[in-house]
């Protein structure tokens, strides 16, 4: 009689799929998941603390750092959130030029998601033609802010500088592109069929799942649960767009892949409407050199990051240092579910979901 | 042109026995000298292939590939072997010393072996085997071993589901890529490679047999490990498999097998398939080279396209497609030789 | 017009406020123009819970923060509805700083797991009932909450 023994497997965080420091201890029957035990911490940088002793305009570029991949997208939620303290309103021209960065992060965003999904399958090809898109969004946050990656651009009351006029031709000439590039991935990743072996009825999260454990974002439209935070609880202007929430139907690794694919072409109608309707005027609101809320208030304010809710709980006491600010970090909250969907599965099947939930180290290690 | 080396090897004998050497010893030495020519010949074929899999990808993947050595990057490979000559040598304390020393060296050598019945030209195999196809896949088979080899020697889990991997690869696709030569064998009536290139004068087979072709095709890449079938390597998954603990030159050895195993497995091909050293105008062994090369092409052109396949879905596309396929590919090309003696032909 | 207009709007609420008006758990009821302010009891915080999940739908708990004053813990649920409900529900929890300690919120909302071990790691709040409250982000041999206005004023921290 051969005896068998489960045994315990680490991926990560020295790992070429473990997205930064993900350690996911493993145990396995063979090539079969028992259970999965997530292990995180390898990338925090103890930003709350951080921010308890810094002003509150010296905090926003270390918002860019929590999610470096989408960095407009955190930054824009703190500066959101110090706004919905001081109650300051933002001038029009600087919400339009928010929202034109903010969805072109959301896009450079997924444009990772899908390239790091392809090369963690093994289609090395598939990722470098991602990556080549991404870069030319990142050329255009260069133009703007003057950096490619971690570009600090958003400031409380408005953005750092106007748009400059470089910047126009661009990203028209990206949204003109984006229809060939999204139908280049569906060629070159969505139509191939050893991708959609390796993504169908792989880490299904059921609708019920996914609201239990807090998942949101594009894994928790997978799951057929259209709530985008742009349209149920919408902040600055979004109410003002058109655009339609792509939703899945089995939460499957497949429909995370689809329903991100989508959200770019999603993200580029709402740039091209921003783009239309840009009023002119002042990109910067006057707010007070030295900020001190009212002590005592506080304020909980959540966007739709590329990886789903991003909150920032911020209390003030009446100095110019905030007394907590609390990131509720989209990534982290999703990670909760990976060992769900990866029991029962196979090896090659948690590399698919680590790369389908979409995790960045930096925003759940904080 | 075409006889040149044959020439060559005839005056040496020649040569050789006119300085009083008795026949039986030439054989001997020019059979060495063979073997040694061969080895050197992979070798730098090598390095040539890392350079140009580096370019075919740079250009598929829209990149420039290896550009500052050399014309075209050409002298990049040679760097990067020289720098793996110099690299220290690291056996993990815990590994099983013999074996995991032992292993990239037996890799090599039934990899170099498999040229033993390569003809790489008209009247130009080593050894003129008769049953030289059998001979092929038998060694090629042994690689397995090897693997599990290293996997198990290296005493690491990633190592091992690397090893354990390969060995349930190997023996799935063992089995469609004997039944896709098998209709190869039926029509040539031999299992002598030199019979089957001279059975290909009028047809190639791969127009008599482009299924087994196909099969062949994916089959051979599962057996070379290589992209979408890497399971034993998978570095997104088991970081390098049973290479993990490799390093230097020891894990060179691995990869000169590697390409190695490619050249030949597009040799046999173009030689099965492609028919061999068949073809107008120029020398046979250049036609070899030329077809070798296109069909090493079409691997490269795989690999650089696939995402990796699933393991249970690698193992049940051999058993349920490949191999029901491959044998009524049997049948229906012995019922087609059948007909076709009826028939007169 | 508040900025990031998101703020509640009265209709979805008033039902819900009046009927909350009369239940003994909470302690308190506040509100400004994003949130619902509920203060309640420790001992009471899982039933109130279970009953915004039962009662009023607010099936997501999106956010637990953990905020140090001087001699108490407060610790901020944000609750919303998928789909939303037009109801935005901030329950607060103050416990003494000397015996930090919450019930687990894990039966009724799963999404707490990690959220709760982040404020243990962080703050030093014990969840009873939590089946698995170890350290999260920080190593298991780490001394101390970092997040406590209190940390690092000791010698070699």
């Amino acid at each position: 009689m051969i005896k068998t023994e489960p045994y315990t497997i680490n991926i990560g965080p020295q790992h070429p799929s473990a997205h930064g420091g993900l350690r996911a201890e493993t145990i396995m029957d063979g090539e079969d998941v028992l259970d999965v035990i997530v292990h995180l911490g390898y990338v925090h940088r103890s930003v709350e603390k951080i921010a308890e002793s810094r002003t509150y305009a010296q905090f926003v570029p270390y918002t860019s750092r929590l999610d470096y991949l989408a960095s407009h997208l955190p930054t824009l939620g703190y500066v959101q959130a110090v706004e919905k303290l001081l109650g300051i309103t933002v001038p029009e021209r600087a919400e339009y030029i928010r929202v034109i960065v903010a969805e072109l992060s959301r896009i450079a965003s997924h444009l990772i998601f899908a390239g790091s999904l392809a090369i963690d399958l093994g289609a090395t090809t598939g990722m470098i033609y991602c990556y080549r898109d991404r870069e030319r969004i990142l050329d255009m946050f260069e133009m703007s802010s003057g950096q490619r990656l971690i570009a600090s651009y958003m400031r409380i009351g408005g953005v750092s500088h106007d748009l400059p006029d470089s910047f126009y031709p661009a990203v028209e000439s990206f949204l003109k592109d984006l229809p060939a590039m999204v139908s280049e991935y569906h060629g070159l990743l969505s139509g191939n069929e050893i991708l959609q072996a390796r993504c169908q009825g792989v880490g299904v999260l059921s609708a019920d799942e996914a609201i239990a454990y807090g998942v949101t974002g594009p894994n928790l439209r997978a799951c057929g649960v259209a709530y985008d935070i742009r349209r149920e609880d919408p902040y600055g202007i979004y109410d003002r767009f058109e655009f339609d929430i792509p939703v899945g139907g089995s939460g499957d690794s497949w429909d995370r892949y689809i329903v991100r694919i989508k959200e770019i072409e999603q993200s580029g109608r709402i740039i091209a409407q921003a783009l239309r309707d840009m009023p002119t005027g002042d990109y910067q609101a006057k707010v007070p050199r030295i900020i001190k809320p009212q002590a005592g208030r506080e304020v909980y304010h959540r966007i739709e990051s590329s990886k789903g809710e991003l909150g920032y709980h911020i209390v003030s006491n009446g100095t110019d240092k905030p007394h907590r600010v609390h990131v509720r970090a989209p990534s982290f909250v999703n990670l909760m579910a990976l060992p769900l969907v990866s029991r029962g599965g196979k090896l090659q099947d948690i590399i698919t979901n680590i790369a389908t939930l979409d995790p960045v180290l930096g925003e759940s290690d904080r | 042109m075409e006889t040149i080396f044959i020439n060559i090897e005839e005056f040496l004998t020649s040569w050789m026995v006119g300085m009083g050497l008795a026949q039986p010893w030439a054989d001997l030495i020019i059979t060495i000298l063979q073997w040694t020519i061969i080895v050197l010949i992979i070798t730098v074929n090598t390095i040539v292939l890392v350079w140009m899999e580096r370019k075919v990808s740079g250009f598929i993947q829209e990149r420039i590939g290896p550009n500052r050595l050399g014309p075209f990057g050409a002298f990049q490979t040679i760097a990067d072997t020289l720098k793996l000559l110099t690299k220290e040598d690291i056996v993990p304390a815990r590994a099983d010393k013999l074996i995991f020393k032992t292993a990239p060296m037996f890799f090599i050598i039934v990899s170099v072996m498999l040229y033993a019945v390569l003809p790489l030209g008209n009247n130009m195999a080593v050894v003129d085997l008769n049953v030289g196809l059998f001979y092929f896949i038998s060694l090629a088979s042994l690689s397995t071993i090897c693997l599990l080899m290293a996997g198990w020697g290296s005493n690491n889990k990633w190592s091992l589901l690397g090893a354990m991997r390969s060995v349930a690869q190997m023996i799935s696709y063992e089995i469609p890529l004997v039944f896709s030569l098998l209709g190869v064998v039926m029509i040539a009536g031999s299992l002598n490679l030199t019979d089957i290139v001279t059975a290909q004068n009028r047809v190639w087979f791969i127009i008599l047999q482009p299924v087994a072709f196909i099969i062949y095709f994916i089959a051979a890449t599962a057996e070379l490990n290589r992209g979408p079938f890497d399971m034993p390597e998978a570095e997104q998954e088991l970081t390098a498999g049973a290479y993990t603990e490799y390093t230097g030159m020891r894990w060179a050895l691995f990869f000169l097998a590697e390409y190695t195993n490619l050249v030949a497995v597009s040799v046999l091909a173009a030689t099965l398939f492609l028919g061999g050293g068949h073809g107008p105008w120029l020398p046979s062994w250049l036609w070899i080279i030329i077809k070798t090369y296109l069909i090493m092409l079409v691997f490269m052109w795989t690999k650089w396209t696939f995402p990796r396949i699933r393991m249970d879905h690698l193992l049940s596309f051999s058993w349920k497609v490949l191999i029901p396929v491959s044998l009524a590919n049997i049948l229906v090309t012995g019922a087609g030789i059948e007909l076709f003696r009826w028939m007169g032909w | 017009m508040a900025p990031h207009d998101n703020s509640l709007a009265a209709e979805p609420l008033a039902e819900f406020l009046a009927a909350l008006q009369g239940s003994a758990d909470i302690e308190e009821i506040s509100q400004d123009e994003y949130f619902v302010y509920l203060k309640v009891n420790a001992a009471r915080l899982v039933a109130v819970m279970q009953g915004l999940l039962n009662e009023w739908g607010m099936n997501y708990l999106a956010n637990l923060s953990a905020v140090d004053y001087e001699h108490v813990f407060e610790l901020v649920y944000h609750l919303y509805a998928i789909p939303d409900n037009g109801r935005k529900i901030a329950v607060k929890v103050r416990v003494p700083r000397d015996m930090p300690q919450v019930p687990s919120l894990i039966s009724v909302f799963p999404s707490a797991d990690w959220q709760e071990r982040e404020a243990y790691d962080l703050m030093g709040i014990s969840f009873s009932g939590h089946p698995n409250l170890v350290r999260i982000l920080l190593p298991d041999d780490f001394v101390g909450h970092p997040l406590r206005k209190d940390f690092g004023k000791e010698a070699g921290q």
